[in-house]
Parts: C-alpha cells; structure tokens; sequence
C-alpha cells in the first residue's frame, strides 16, 4: 500500500515540488503579461483610438485554446516550459488591458490637477496616483488571471508533461491510480483558492483606504 | 519547413476530408459538445442570474460559488470523472458546464444590477409588473453584457472540448491529440487551426448576434 503523497518515479519529483513547479509556470506567466500591459494600458489611455482595436486582439488571441496555441508553439519554442507559459502570458492581457485602462481613466480630473499642482511629473503622478487608484481593478484581473493560470497549466500534460500537476493525470491514467489523479485535482484547486486569498489579502494591505470585508 | 506549410499539407490531404475521422464529422462533434453544454450551462446560468440580479439579493453567494467553480481545474476535472464515471457523455459535460456556469450566471446579475435605476423606476411607475420590469426594461438594457458573459463561456467550452479527446472523446481534438501521440505534427497543427479557426467563429456568431438582437437605442448609448 502506497502512501498517500507517494508518485511514481518517472515524473521524478516530489508531490511538493510539483506543487512548487505548478506555481511558477502559472504565475511567472501572469506576471510578465502584467508588465507587458502596463505600456499597451498607457498607450491606450494616451491615445483614444487605439483603445478599441487593441482590445479586439487581445479578445481575439484570447479565444485561440490553450491546446491548439501550445502546438502550434512546439515549432519555435520545442516541448518545454516556455510553450506553456507563453500563451498562458498572452491569455492574461485580456483581463489586464481593460483593466488598467478603464482604472487609470477613472481618476477624477480634479485629483491629477490636484497632483500636478503640488508639482507631480507625469511619472510621480502615474506611479503615486493614477496606479494606487487602479489597484482595486488590477488585483480583481491577477485574481482572475491566476487562476485560470493555475488551472491551463494541467493541460501542458499533453505536450511532453509539460504541466506540473497535472502530469499525475496521466500517470494516474497509465498506472490506473486514481489517487493519483485526486492529488492533482484537488491539488490544482486547493492552490487556485489559496492564490485567490492571498491576492484578496493583498488587496486589503495595497488599498487601505478601501472598506474591510468586501468578498468581490 | 514552418507550421504553415503543414496546415496546408493537412487541407490538402483529401484524406482528411471524410469518413469517420474526417474533419466534417470531428467538427460536428465539437459544436454538439459546445451547444450542448453552452445550453445547459444557459438555462441554469439565465434565470439564476436574471432573478438574484433583479432582486439585488445573493450576489456575494454568488460570487463565492463563481471563485470556487472557477478554482477547478477542468481538465482534471474531466479525467477524474472519466476514470470515475467510465465512457459516456458525463465525463465530458459535467466539467463542461462547471467551467460555463460562472461567466454566464455572474454576468448576469451584474448586467441586471447595473440596468440604470431611473429607466427601472419610470416602468414601475407606470403600472409594469415585476416580471414585466425585468423581461421588458431590464433585460433588454442588459443584453450587451450577458451576450459577452455567453461569449466568454462558449470560448472556454470550445477550448476546454478540444482536450476532451484525450480521455477518448471525438471532436476536433482528436487530430491534435493523435497526432502527438503518432508523432504527426502535419495532423496536430492542422487540428490546431480548425479549433482556433472554430473559436473565432464563436466570437463571430456572439458579435452577429448582439447586432441582431441588442436594441440600437440601448447600442448608441453602450
């Protein structure tokens, strides 16, 4: 009889360091796209137009599926982390771009002249004003973003087990151990709901100026 | 050699034309999947969200069932009651709807709830009943959001649909997922591009369809 966390040992690693290798391909990911879109929002708060187009790509690319996107990568980037995590990058830009935009518009005319009279450059007043008032929106796009993250990132299984967690499916599938296939579902959900609590803690420390206790 | 040049070797193949495997029948499959579940994940998602909406009541339940639907992970979901529930239509629905349910039911109520409240006033001053504020004012105001909350969840079934054929189910899923494992890249970016190309026709369908049915006044000030 196996222990519970036991794996077997061609996936060679340990329940912990998949959990550990799930987190960083779900969540580097999320990042970058955060950092990618801070440019793409500014650009398009800057200039009216561009706004509707770029969220037109964004929505576009975000409807390729996960599957048929890693597959196509396996060309240029061959079966490894990367194919997985670029998409998973691009998929988060279409919570992140109108996230941002749409916080960094709701900052009151008043409150940026306000800020440009006590003598605030344009980039103090983005960093100091305009970013702490979108946070709200931003960590409610992290929050969607890494978990739906956390959850693709199974599905590199398919592509040379390239998904952390979710290779104990196809292990479990071979090997016929359901258990193993338990430890990655509620494996993958126990970790998307404690990301969750640690954002929405998060929330709380960035923005203490928002009332307590709100769920959403 | 670049992956273009094998999409186009794959449409070329008249092979890949017909008969059981063939792209007409894998593509059928997959929008009987996505219509199915995209139904059913609508007639629980509407009216739930279209009441608690009104009602202004529940929307925090609501929104820790959505976080907590959304936190399963769908293909896991879909082996485990494969390994479960055996060979059958289950495996493959109930994960389905679980992941097409939140988009569709909190949108929803947040559509509702945020229907201007002057328009929802004028109606029940003039003598509208309940059901008639919520189908007649309501409803048509929301339109725009619900369709992006229907949009959404049928992009994600269609994407979730294609792994459905690693747990032996047909689709378009098939060609990419036997193609791995036959080392057939021709037939795996060929799959590739029939699921995106699919996905992107949804986003199609949902756009023709808010032109259609989206009233022009509610368009112009949207």
């Amino acid at each position: 009889m196996s222990e519970l966390f036991d794996l077997p040992s061609d996936l060679q690693n340990s329940y912990l360091g998949l959990v550990a290798l799930h987190l960083r391909i779900a969540l580097l990911p999320v990042l970058a796209g955060l950092l990618v879109a801070l440019p793409i929002a500014q650009l398009c708060v800057r200039l009216r137009w561009l706004y509707p187009p770029v969220l037109w790509v964004t929505t576009v690319l975000y409807a390729v599926p996960s599957l048929a996107f890693f597959v196509v990568l396996i060309d240029y980037t061959g079966l490894s982390e990367l194919t997985v995590m670029i998409p998973l990058a691009v998929y988060s830009l279409v919570v992140f771009v109108p996230a941002l935009v749409d916080g960094v518009r709701s900052v009151p005319r008043e409150t940026l002249d306000a800020a440009t009279a006590m003598g605030f450059g344009p980039v103090r007043r983005y960093l100091q004003v305009q970013l702490p008032i979108a946070a709200p929106a931003v960590i409610a796009g992290l929050r969607v973003a890494s978990v739906s993250s956390i959850s693709l990132v199974s599905v590199g299984m398919l592509i040379g087990n390239q998904g952390a967690l979710g290779n104990l499916l196809n292990s479990g599938m071979i090997y016929h151990q359901p258990r193993l296939i338990w430890l990655s579902v509620v494996g993958t959900a126990v970790l998307a709901i404690l990301v969750d609590a640690a954002l929405i803690l998060l929330r709380a420390l960035v923005t203490p100026w928002m009332p307590k206790g709100a769920v959403r | 050699m670049n992956v273009l040049t094998f999409v186009e070797a794959f449409f070329s193949d008249s092979a890949h034309w017909h008969g059981y495997d063939g792209i007409p029948t894998r593509l059928l499959e997959h929008v009987q999947y996505t219509l199915m579940a995209l139904g059913i994940a609508a007639a629980v998602g509407l009216p739930v969200g279209l009441l608690t909406g009104h009602t202004g009541r529940g929307g925090n339940t609501l929104a820790l069932i959505a976080t907590a639907a959304r936190a399963l992970p769908s293909f896991g979901l879909m082996v485990l009651m494969f390994v479960i529930l055996g060979l059958g239509l289950a495996p493959v629905m109930i994960p389905l709807v679980v992941l097409a349910v939140p988009p569709v039911l909190v949108t929803t109520y947040e559509a509702v709830r945020s229907v201007d409240p002057a328009p929802v006033d004028a109606a029940r001053g003039m003598g509208m009943s309940e059901a008639g504020v919520l189908l007649r004012v309501e409803l048509p105001v929301a339109l725009p959001l619900i369709l992006s909350g229907l949009r959404s969840a049928a992009i994600q079934i269609v994407s979730t649909a294609t792994i459905a054929a690693y747990v032996s189910f047909g689709g378009l899923g098939r060609y990419i997922v036997d193609g791995l494992y036959q080392r057939d890249y021709e037939k795996v970016v060929g799959g590739a591009t029939l699921v995106a190309a699919l996905a992107l026709a949804t986003l199609g369908v949902f756009w023709a369809a808010g032109r259609l049915a989206v009233s022009r006044g509610v368009r112009r000030s949207g």
